[in-house]
C-alpha cells in the first residue's frame, strides 16, 4: 500500500524542470514565493524535530550525553535492536525474493490477490500488529498452554519481538523488487536457460545482478523500520529492563522517568540511523538512474 | 493441473517460489490475523456492542478517525506545495529538501514523538511562542493532529511529484496558445489532472495517521474522552488484561484499515487508467 509513497526507484524522472525557459512558466515572484513557504515548512516542520533531538541530548553537556551510553540496559537495549533486525530483515529478503520470483516471472490465477495481501501488513496498525501474537502465542493464546507446558516464553520475551518486527517489516523488500523484476521481463532468463544454465545459476549470474539496487534500497528501508519499530513491539516486549527492551522502548522509559538527557541521547543514536538511511536510500536513487541514463 | 501446466513458463521454481511465499505469507501474517476475527467471533453480539460501543471508545474513534482526517487534510495542501516546487523550481539545496522529505518515513516514530513533545512543550521552540497566545498544542488535541500530520507528509508528497514531473509540457503550452492565463491554466489544466493521485496521497496519509501509536503517545498526554486515540485505547485495554475488550475493538479497526487498502487500490488503478490515456 504505501508502494508509491516510498518508492522513487520506478519513476524514472524526467528533466523537464532543468530545460529551457517555456512561455508557460510561473512569474518569478510566485516561483520565490512558494519556494519559499516550502522551505520554510520543511525548516519548521522536518528539520526543527531532527536538531532538538540532538540538542536536547547535548543540553547539559557531552559528559552527560556519553554517561547515557555507560549503562547496561541502554547496552542491552542496543544489543537486541540489532538481533530483531539480524533475524527480520534477511528473512524478509529470502521472502522479498520468493514473492518477486513468483509475481513477476510467472503467470497464475489469484495474482493480483497475493500481491494485495503481501501489503497487507502496511495496511495494520503497529499496535495490532503486536496484539496478533499476543492472541497466538499468548497466556490466553491459540498455542499459549502448550508453549508455557514446554517452558517456551514468546510473549513478553526476545521471539515476540522478533516476530512482531518481522510482521511490520514483511512487504518492505518484496515491495521494491516485484515492480522492478516485472519491468525486466523474463527475456534475459530465458537466454540464460537456453544457452544451457542451471535455474540456480540463472538466478545467480542473471536475476540477481538485475535487481541489486532494488534489494539494497528495500534492505535500508526494511532495516530502519526494524530498529525503529516501537508500537508493535511494545505490545509484545513486556517492557523488562535489560532483557526485554529495544532501542526504542529503552527511550520510552527513560523519557517517563523524565531523564530528559539520557532519553535523547539513546533517541540519538536512532536519529543518526535515520540520516544514514536518507542518505543511502538517495545515493541508491541517484546511482540507479545513474545506469538507465546509460543503458 | 492440465490448466495450470498450459500457462506455465519455462522458467524453473514455480512450485517452490509460490509454495514458499503463500507458507511465509500464511505464517506471518495471514494466521495470525485471522486471530482477531476468530476471537471477536467467539463474543455474543451484546458484549461484543458493549465492547466496541462504550463512550470511552466512541470518544476515542471520533479522535482518531477526526485528527487523520484533518491531518491528511493539511497533508494535502502542504504536500501538494513541496511537491510542486521540488518538480518544478530549481534552486540551490533541493536534493536534501528532497530526501528530508522521507524524514517521517525514516525517522522511528517515538522519536519523532519526543522531539515534537520537546518542540511545542510550554518552554519549548515553538511551544513558548504559542504559549502566550493561548495556543496549547503539547497534551491536547492540537498535539495528536501535529503528530498525525508529521508522519503522513512524504505519503502525499511521493504521490504526487511523480505525476506533476510527468505532464506533458504541450498541454499547458496548448492552454496558453489558446489564450488561458497562468491561473487558467493552474486550475482548468493542472489541477484536474492531479485528482487522482491528491485523492491516492490523502487515502494513504489518512490510513497511515489512523494506525499510528508512537508519535502520538508522548504529544497527545492521553487524556480518555479528549486526546485518548484508538490504538492507546487498545493497549491499555491489554494493560487491565481485558483481551477480549481489545481484540474486538482491533477487529472494528482492522476493518477499516481493510476497507481503506480497497479505496486505495481503486484510486489506484484509476490514477493509472487516468495517466495512460
Amino acid at each position: 500500500m504505501a508502494s508509491p509513497a516510498i518508492s522513487h526507484l520506478h519513476s524514472p524522472r524526467s528533466t523537464l524542470a532543468g530545460g529551457a525557459p517555456r512561455a508557460t512558466h510561473d512569474p518569478v515572484w510566485v516561483r520565490w514565493l512558494l519556494t519559499g513557504l516550502a522551505l520554510l515548512f520543511v525548516a519548521f516542520f522536518l528539520v526543527l524535530p531532527l536538531v532538538s533531538v540532538f540538542a536536547e541530548a547535548l543540553r547539559r553537556g557531552v559528559g552527560a550525553y556519553f554517561a547515557a551510553f555507560n549503562d547496561a540496559d541502554a547496552f542491552s537495549a542496543i544489543r537486541l535492536t540489532l538481533l530483531a533486525a539480524a533475524i527480520s530483515v534477511p528473512v524478509n529478503l529470502v521472502f522479498g525474493v520468493a514473492a518477486a520470483w513468483t509475481i513477476a516471472k510467472f503467470s497464475f490465477p489469484g495474482k493480483s490477490l497475493l500481491l494485495t495481501l503481501i501489503d497487507l501488513p502496511f495496511a495494520v496498525s503497529p499496535v495490532i500488529s503486536g496484539l496478533i501474537y499476543v492472541l497466538v502465542f499468548g497466556a490466553q493464546g491459540w498455542f499459549g498452554s502448550w508453549f508455557s507446558d514446554h517452558d517456551i516464553k514468546i510473549i513478553f520475551a526476545v521471539p515476540g519481538i522478533v516476530l512482531a518486527t518481522t510482521f511490520v517489516t514483511f512487504p518492505f523488500v518484496a515491495r521494491e523488487i516485484i515492480p522492478l523484476m516485472q519491468a525486466q521481463g523474463t527475456d534475459e532468463e530465458y537466454a540464460a536457460i537456453t544457452l544451457g544454465a542451471s535455474g540456480w545459476q540463472t538466478f545467480w549470474r542473471v536475476t540477481l545482478p538485475n535487481i541489486k539496487w532494488g534489494l539494497f534500497y528495500g534492505v535500508i528501508l526494511c532495516n530502519a523500520r526494524a530498529m525503529g519499530e516501537f508500537g508493535a513491539v511494545s505490545v509484545v516486549s513486556g517492557h523488562i529492563r535489560g532483557e526485554t527492551n529495544t532501542i526504542p522502548l529503552h527511550v520510552e522509559i527513560l523519557y517517563n522517568e523524565y531523564n530528559f538527557v539520557a532519553a535523547f541521547a539513546v533517541a540519538s543514536l536512532l536519529a543518526v540511523l535515520a540520516i544514514i538511511t536518507l542518505v543511502l536510500k538517495s545515493f541508491i536513487e541517484w546511482k540507479y538512474n545513474q545506469g538507465r541514463a546509460e543503458t | 493441473m492440465s490448466l495450470f501446466r498450459s500457462k506455465r513458463s519455462a522458467l524453473p521454481g514455480f512450485n517452490l517460489s509460490l509454495g514458499y511465499t503463500v507458507f511465509y505469507l500464511s505464517l506471518i501474517v495471514l494466521v495470525p490475523l485471522s486471530a482477531v476475527f476468530i476471537k471477536t467471533s467467539g463474543m455474543t453480539w451484546e458484549s461484543f456492542l458493549q465492547a466496541v460501543g462504550s463512550p470511552r471508545v466512541l470518544a476515542s474513534y471520533r479522535i482518531s478517525f477526526g485528527a487523520s482526517f484533518l491531518a491528511a487534510l493539511v497533508n494535502l495542501v502542504f504536500g501538494l506545495l513541496l511537491a510542486w516546487v521540488l518538480a518544478r523550481y530549481p534552486f540551490p539545496g533541493k536534493k536534501v529538501i528532497d530526501a528530508l522529505v522521507d524524514l517521517p518515513f525514516a525517522l522511528p516514530t517515538a522519536v519523532a514523538g519526543i522531539a515534537l513533545t520537546a518542540i511545542y512543550a510550554k518552554n519549548g521552540w515553538i511551544g513558548q511562542y504559542l504559549e502566550p497566545l493561548g495556543i496549547h498544542v503539547a497534551f491536547s488535541e492540537l498535539g495528536v493532529l501535529v503528530a498525525l500530520t508529521f508522519i503522513g507528509l512524504p505519503f502525499v508528497v511521493r504521490t504526487l511529484q511523480p505525476v506533476i514531473e510527468e505532464l506533458e509540457p504541450e498541454i499547458e503550452e496548448a492552454s496558453a496558445t489558446l489564450g488561458a492565463n497562468r491561473w487558467q491554466t493552474i486550475t482548468r489544466v493542472i489541477l484536474p489532472e492531479l485528482v487522482p493521485p491528491l485523492l491516492t496521497g490523502f487515502a494513504l496519509a489518512f490510513a497511515r495517521a489512523l494506525g499510528e501509536y508512537g508519535s502520538v503517545v508522548f504529544i497527545s498526554g492521553n487524556m480518555p474522552m479528549r486526546t485518548e486515540i484508538v490504538p492507546l485505547l487498545i493497549i491499555t485495554k491489554l494493560e487491565q488484561y481485558d483481551y477480549r475488550g481489545a481484540t474486538a475493538i482491533a477487529a472494528v479497526m482492522l476493518i477499516a484499515s481493510f476497507v481503506l487498502l480497497l479505496i486505495i487500490n481503486l484510486l489506484q488503478k484509476w490514477s493509472r487508467r487516468y495517466h495512460r490515456i
